[in-house]
């Protein structure tokens, strides 16, 4: 039974770290179409990452071991960080050992140690992506706390198993806490994904990138890693949103036929959320860097709203 | 000594750190006597300590002793209950670290000889373990009162510097003043009966109205000592004045004495609990945090740097305390138990993760002679030791896991997430914003600690000298390695560290966690139920580690481990150098900017007609011109207005004397019949 557990739970973390990569592609491919391009396919992340990792790995000659490991601890942590979100089932055997908040010091972890290696070389690229990812994540990181507590306050836990069953397992009705969270949420998801209009996944203009120039100074495998641990986070993000919105259609026990049953029913939701996001994407231009504390912090404040109306409506 | 009571071994093991200090008297300019014999015997003896108080946790006992010391009618009374051996075990294992480390780092030449280093340094250890094992006000306030002192000597160690005096001095005054508040406390709190042990104490029925200015004045008196805005002013002053050990030692240690002393007053000492007095220490406690760490982003100097984030931590202290003591006014003892153990855990990871950090500035001032962040980088290169332990303290000072400081953090919003269950309705909204502005706390935790490893060890030297500095010696490492042992271990082992913690918690609310939290297995952190939260450390480090190792393997299976080095990309121009590198202040700049009006700024910006252009940017403190120069100003008024009387001629004086006698004599009565 408890090796079951485990087949599953890893059965999962492979599925997340295959469609991590597709829904990139995915994304990429929908704002190709609203742009009037014909796009690479999704399967296009898969080549790239394909081509990284066979190219040899080009390094600072100044770079320290804390630079090379740094890509492998990122990697691990949105790993471990996709296992413990409940995307397809609530019956996961490592969710016990961390909670909403130990999910939100995963992030904070790997996103300390890639703004540590960013400034490990000493090129002004490096420091400035660091500081500015550091300066997106100070607000960003307690607004996804707020977020996730307006949620826990509603299901009285903050295991995320636990939320999404509550959740899931209510009649669908609007809940005014979860309005709130749930809008604040789009704004997170945008700013710690580099996403326009915080940031531009595709450019690599110096005076508006920010995770582009964090890992500017990585190539072969490294970039690779990172580049996968991006699209998991992305994956991650998403399926915090799915799980804390649309819980539905997630199953509760950790069978394989169920996992494989609510498989369909996640892949229609990550569909529709691409097509959102890639929309988001079009129709807003990217805003300057100084605006972004007004757009985090206004994200911050839904949050607490959404925790105030809880502790006042008492939904 | 092994028959003897408890309290007797810790009472021996207090006199013998008093006799290492005084044979330092002894051997006042014998470097090598006193730094590779005496420092280490008294780390010896901090680990002897840390073994009786720990026994002592886990065989709770309260037990009382009588020393014939002190005044005639006025005995010293000592005990040693839970609070107090919890606080003497962080104590001890926190001096255990730091005496090793400074057998390595005292050298000659400081301004004081080494052995008088050594006198202060282990009477300073010794006045605190006092401070945690006084039973009675008087007792108290000696010790108290040695600790402040032997502080200021450690403070002004290189006392030839203005500089570093006028810290001292700055130290010394607020210390006095909290003292003062301090003495008020306790003579209302022994309610006239003239009898000043804490057994009498607790005795008293106070009125909920004296038992309130009893309590205000020891939140003054003790956050005074801890740095409570706005009376933190003394900590980024003192801090970088001392050497570091001994900044390590006041930041880790000598702050939480004053943790401790509000503990013992609002939970022990005081019966009525009344609701505001938590308010009073959340919202304190909640303004302190946030303050500390912002002014912490954009300090310059890496001392202050840590200095303010000390202030920041005492903050979180507070706010937990605070909690703590809403919960009891209501009742809800295991909601209590719950924020004190998010309380009591932060003082033992603030103790290890901030001795540690100031061990480690040390090691680099040492090696580099430079305090200005603007002045260093790439140390992880000549100082790869060092680095990586500084690195272990600056992940546990953000908060993240595994390591110690997230815990704390954890179980402090899992007490905040109960919040909904108070019976006040205003209490309830200002919970939410209490919640947020702690999260907000911590990112920026995130954001200072950033700066300050990657500024001091990464990127490449902005001077030239850097490039010769050395890693630190044995005794450096084994004190450092040993506090970074204690980051790990209080990071990974939660459940081990709540036995300790349980007695105190029971003690003082009447319920413990450990049980409850160790209900679903010993490696499953479960403070309420299972289904309300859950973290193990363990296994969640096992994943991540499982991760990386899959990660390396399958790359190097699937693909290769081809690396070629060659010189970075400076942006397509052969100039690159040091100096394109952001310095502290430009680490700094989104936080200055996004908090401005926290601020006072002196900004100096070049014309574009200047020749030689200079740009600076002085960040200081609000509260130093908007309410100490007022109060300095207004000292000096009426000293001058005093001075008046003082002519200096003596023939005034004389009429002053007459005029005195005069003014007795018909004050007497029956004199003018």
């Amino acid at each position: 039974m408890s090796l079951m557990r485990v087949l599953s739970q890893g059965l999962a973390t492979f599925l997340s770290l295959l469609l991590a990569p597709l829904f990139l592609g995915w994304v990429n491919q929908n704002r190709a179409w609203l742009q009037n391009r014909s796009g690479p396919g999704v399967l296009q992340p898969f080549r790239m990452l394909h081509k990284l990792f066979n190219k040899d790995s080009v390094m600072a000659q100044s770079a320290s071991p804390l630079f090379r490991f740094a890509p492998y601890l990122v990697f691990a942590c949105m790993v471990v960080a996709t296992a413990i979100i409940p995307t397809l089932s609530t019956d996961l055997p490592l969710a016990s050992a961390a909670d909403a908040i130990a999910l939100v010091g995963l992030f904070a972890l790997a996103r300390v140690f890639i703004s540590l290696a960013a400034m490990d070389i000493g090129t002004a690229f490096g420091t400035l992506g660091a500081r500015r990812e550091m300066f997106v994540g100070f607000l960003a990181e307690p607004a996804l706390l707020t977020i996730l507590f307006c949620a826990s306050l509603i299901a009285h836990s903050t295991a995320l198993t636990t939320i999404v069953t509550n959740v899931g397992q209510r009649s669908f009705a609007i809940y005014p806490s979860l309005v709130f969270a749930g809008i604040a949420f789009i704004f997170v998801f945008l700013a710690e994904n580099a996403r326009v209009p915080i940031d531009n996944p595709s450019t690599h203009l110096e005076l508006t990138m920010i995770h582009e120039a964090l890992i500017l100074e990585y190539s072969g495998r490294h970039l690779a890693l990172l580049e996968w641990a991006a699209s998991l986070k992305l994956f991650a993000y998403s399926t915090i949103g799915i799980a804390l919105f649309l819980p539905w259609g997630i199953s509760e026990s950790g069978s394989p036929t169920h996992l494989i049953a609510s498989i369909p029913v996640l892949l229609l939701k990550l569909a529709l959320f691409g097509i959102v996001l890639a929309l988001v994407e079009t129709l807003f231009a990217k805003m300057r860097i100084f605006r972004v504390p007004e757009f985090l912090a206004t994200s911050f404040l839904l949050g607490v709203i959404g925790m105030l109306t809880y502790i006042l409506l008492g939904s | 000594m092994l028959n003897a009571t408890v309290l007797d071994q810790v009472l021996w093991l207090v006199g013998c750190w008093l006799v290492v200090g005084v044979l330092g008297i002894l051997a006042l300019n014998k470097f090598a006597l006193v730094a590779r014999i005496l420092f280490p015997i008294g780390g010896f003896i901090g680990l002897l300590l840390a073994l009786v108080a720990g026994g002592a946790l886990l065989h709770p006992s309260s037990i009382g002793r009588k020393l014939p010391l002190g005044l005639p009618q006025l005995l010293f009374h000592f005990r040693l209950d839970s609070l107090s051996a919890f606080f003497l075990l962080i104590l001890a294992i926190s001096a255990a670290g730091v005496s090793l480390f400074s057998a390595g780092y005292f050298r000659g030449g400081q301004g004081t000889a080494p052995g008088l280093l050594c006198v202060e340094f282990h009477f300073f250890l010794a006045s605190m373990a006092l401070v945690l094992i006084a039973d009675d006000a008087y007792s108290f306030m000696v010790a108290w009162e040695s600790m402040a002192l032997t502080s200021y000597f450690l403070v002004t160690a290189n006392h030839k510097l203005p500089k570093i005096r006028d810290a001292g001095f700055l130290y010394l005054l607020i210390a006095h003043v909290g003292a003062i508040a301090l003495l008020l406390s306790f003579g209302i709190l022994q309610a006239n009966t003239g009898d000043y042990t804490f057994a009498n104490i607790r005795l008293q029925d106070l009125s909920t109205f004296w038992a309130s200015v009893a309590f205000l004045l020891a939140v003054f008196g003790f956050g005074a000592k801890a740095g409570i805005v706005p009376l933190h002013v003394w900590l980024p002053e003192a801090h970088p004045a001392a050497p570091s050990p001994v900044s390590a030692l006041m930041s880790g240690v000598m702050l939480k004495m004053a943790i401790y002393g509000l503990l013992r007053v609002a939970f022990d000492l005081l019966r009525p609990h009344i609701w505001w007095w938590g308010v009073v220490l959340l919202v304190l406690g909640l303004v302190t945090a946030l303050f500390g760490v912002v002014f912490a982003t954009v300090q310059s100097d890496m001392k202050r740097l840590l200095a303010y984030s000390s202030i920041e931590n005492i903050g979180l202290l507070f706010a937990a305390m605070g909690l703590g003591l809403l919960f009891r006014s209501y009742g809800m003892n295991s909601l209590a138990a719950l924020a004190l153990t998010a309380c009591l855990y932060h003082v033992g990871a603030h103790a290890f993760f901030k001795s540690l950090l100031f061990l480690t500035t040390g090691s680099v001032l040492h090696a580099t002679g430079e305090r200005n962040l603007g002045k260093l980088g790439g140390l992880i290169r000549f100082m790869p030791w060092v680095a990586w332990l500084a690195l272990i303290g600056a992940l546990a000072s953000s908060g993240l896991p595994p390591f110690s400081g997230f815990i704390s953090e954890w179980l402090l919003l899992q007490s905040f997430l109960f919040t909904p269950g108070l019976p006040q309705p205003f209490l309830n909204m200002l919970i939410p914003v209490a919640t947020a502005s702690i999260a907000l706390t911590a990112a920026l935790a995130g954001y200072a600690m950033v700066k300050f490893f990657g500024v001091v060890f990464l990127g490449q030297p902005r001077e030239p000298k850097l490039e010769e500095a050395h890693d630190a010696g044995l005794f450096e490492k084994i004190g450092m390695g040993w506090l970074a042992l204690g980051c790990i271990a209080l990071g990974l082992l939660p459940n081990l560290v709540l036995t300790f913690i349980d007695p105190v918690t029971s003690s003082l609310v009447g319920y413990g966690l450990a049980r409850q939290a160790k209900a679903s297995g010993w490696w499953l952190l479960t403070p309420t139920t299972f289904e309300r939260a859950s973290y193990g450390p363990l296994l969640f480090i096992l994943g991540v580690i499982a991760a990386i190792t899959f990660t390396f393997i399958l790359v190097r299976i699937l693909y290769h481990g081809r690396l070629r080095r060659s010189i970075p990309w400076g942006g397509g121009h052969p100039w690159g150098n040091s100096r394109m590198q952001d310095t502290a202040e430009g680490y700094g700049q989104p936080i200055r900017q996004v908090f401005e009006p926290f601020f006072h700024l002196d900004r100096h910006l070049p014309k574009p007609e200047d020749t030689a252009p200079e740009y600076s940017v002085v960040v200081s403190d609000k509260f130093w011109n908007g309410l100490y120069m007022p109060i300095v100003k207004g000292v000096q008024f009426i000293s001058a207005q005093v001075g008046r009387l003082q002519q200096g001629r003596i023939a005034i004086y004389l009429l002053y004397s007459f005029l005195t006698l005069l003014f007795t004599l018909l004050m007497v009565p029956g004199a003018h019949r």
